[in-house]
């Protein structure tokens, strides 16, 4: 079983139009040095100065990884990462 | 309670606890029913505590004309206190919000001006800084960056949560404007630093986030990061699952996004009692479940209500 990656539009000009693609790694630093090996390009999108874009949120089951130790994050087979631009909105704004 | 307005009888909101939903007898959630403010939502302690401010500070004046971004509760909100003031209201909303957003703004006397359905609450914000720099007299208050907006969290939510439950363990909120966490955020730490704010984003469905720009998204002028210290993002799926589950065995009818703030409340009262440890965890419910019938999140399958939910600003 490996890392199920959901892949934002914007981003599946990397991924040949996939929505989910597969990667592995035991950190997300791992996880994304392996999504730039199968998907060239992706890495420097998501990445800046050894963290996530200021405005690219990332999720391991759900959850933000800048409160969870960032790229640091471990990550595990049968989890599931979410990559997301920042938007507005929530609580009925 | 007697109040001289319904102005005045803003905020004091009940908090509640969960006896079926808690997990044990030491890990305990409790709601903070901001749906019996007067117009029902969260947001009338943010529109008071900003128009006071602005009147304060000279901004607004009698006849003064309000703009404002906002997927509908902020405007319903601000229309009421405005009506009452004798301003003018106009609100920038996403087309993709409910019918019932949009009969009760128009029925409280604010104008629509409807953002396009792609891009969700930023295209608002977007239009809305056009707008204003187009009527530079008209007073944009900007929920996503007044601090006014904060302080009535840290003035009124978070002082009344910690009065009515001075063991409280966790804080958790939805993350829009990012006002209620960070201003009871900022209030407990100073108060009682070792409660835990965790917050809730929603996750929308492909429509909402479109093909926004990596290098361009929006994160809120008052957002601090320091002043959380986890935070979920949730989808439609899981915000209808438990916004039913919460009506089912506690008889409490909410709006969708409280659904998803109780997924993040849940998920936490999970990790306490993984840990052994006790737990008091307050969540909040942001308004009631009636402006969102239309939006078929209660009725039918949950894989109809997804499919109904999908595309649309269900928070």
């Amino acid at each position: 079983m490996a890392i199920q990656v959901r892949i934002p539009t914007i981003l599946r000009t990397y991924t040949d139009g996939d929505r989910v693609v597969e990667g592995s790694g035991s950190t997300v630093t791992e996880l994304i040095d392996q999504l730039e090996a199968d998907h060239t390009g992706i890495k420097e999108r998501l990445v800046e100065n050894g963290e996530a874009r200021r405005f690219v949120n990332i999720y391991v089951n759900d959850e933000d990884i800048r409160f969870t130790g960032n790229l640091g994050t471990p990550v595990a087979d049968g989890d599931t990462v979410v990559i997301l631009p920042a938007v507005a909105g929530g609580s009925g704004v | 309670m007697r109040f001289d307005s319904l102005i005045d009888s803003v905020g004091g909101t009940p908090l509640v606890g969960l006896p079926i939903l808690s997990p044990s007898p030491d890990v305990r959630l409790w709601a903070k029913l901001e749906d019996h403010n007067p117009t029902g939502s969260i947001k009338d302690r943010a529109a008071l505590a900003m128009i006071l401010r602005a009147e304060k500070e000279g901004l607004l004046r009698p006849g003064s004309t309000i703009l404002e971004p906002t997927s509908g509760n902020t405007g319903i909100s601000l229309a009421m206190v405005a009506r009452q003031r004798g301003y003018r209201i106009v609100c920038v909303m996403p087309e993709n919000t409910s019918i019932e957003r949009t009969q009760l703004l128009t029925m409280w006397g604010a104008q629509i001006i409807s953002s396009p359905a792609a891009g969700g609450s930023n295209e608002a914000v977007r239009r809305a800084k056009e707008i204003a720099a187009e009527h530079p007299d008209w007073v944009m208050l900007y929920q996503y960056g007044n601090p006014a907006n904060a302080d009535a969290h840290y003035e009124g939510t978070g002082p009344e949560i910690l009065a009515d439950l001075p063991e409280v363990t966790h804080f958790v909120a939805g993350l829009g404007t990012t006002g209620t966490l960070m201003g009871a955020g900022r209030f407990f730490r100073e108060h009682k630093p070792s409660v835990r704010i965790v917050a809730a984003e929603p996750r929308y469905g492909e429509l909402v986030y479109g093909l926004r720009n990596l290098d361009e998204g929006f994160v809120p002028e008052l957002y601090d990061a320091s002043l959380i210290d986890s935070r979920f993002s949730v989808g439609p799926r899981d915000a209808v699952r438990r916004v039913r589950q919460l009506v089912e065995s506690e008889g409490i009818f909410a709006g969708v996004s409280t659904g998803a703030i109780l997924h993040a409340a849940l998920a936490q009262a999970k990790k306490c009692l993984d840990a052994g440890e006790s737990a008091d965890i307050v969540f909040v419910v942001c308004d009631g479940g009636w402006k969102y019938l239309s939006t078929g999140a209660y009725e039918g399958t949950l894989d109809e209500a997804e499919d109904k939910l999908d595309g649309q600003l269900w928070a």
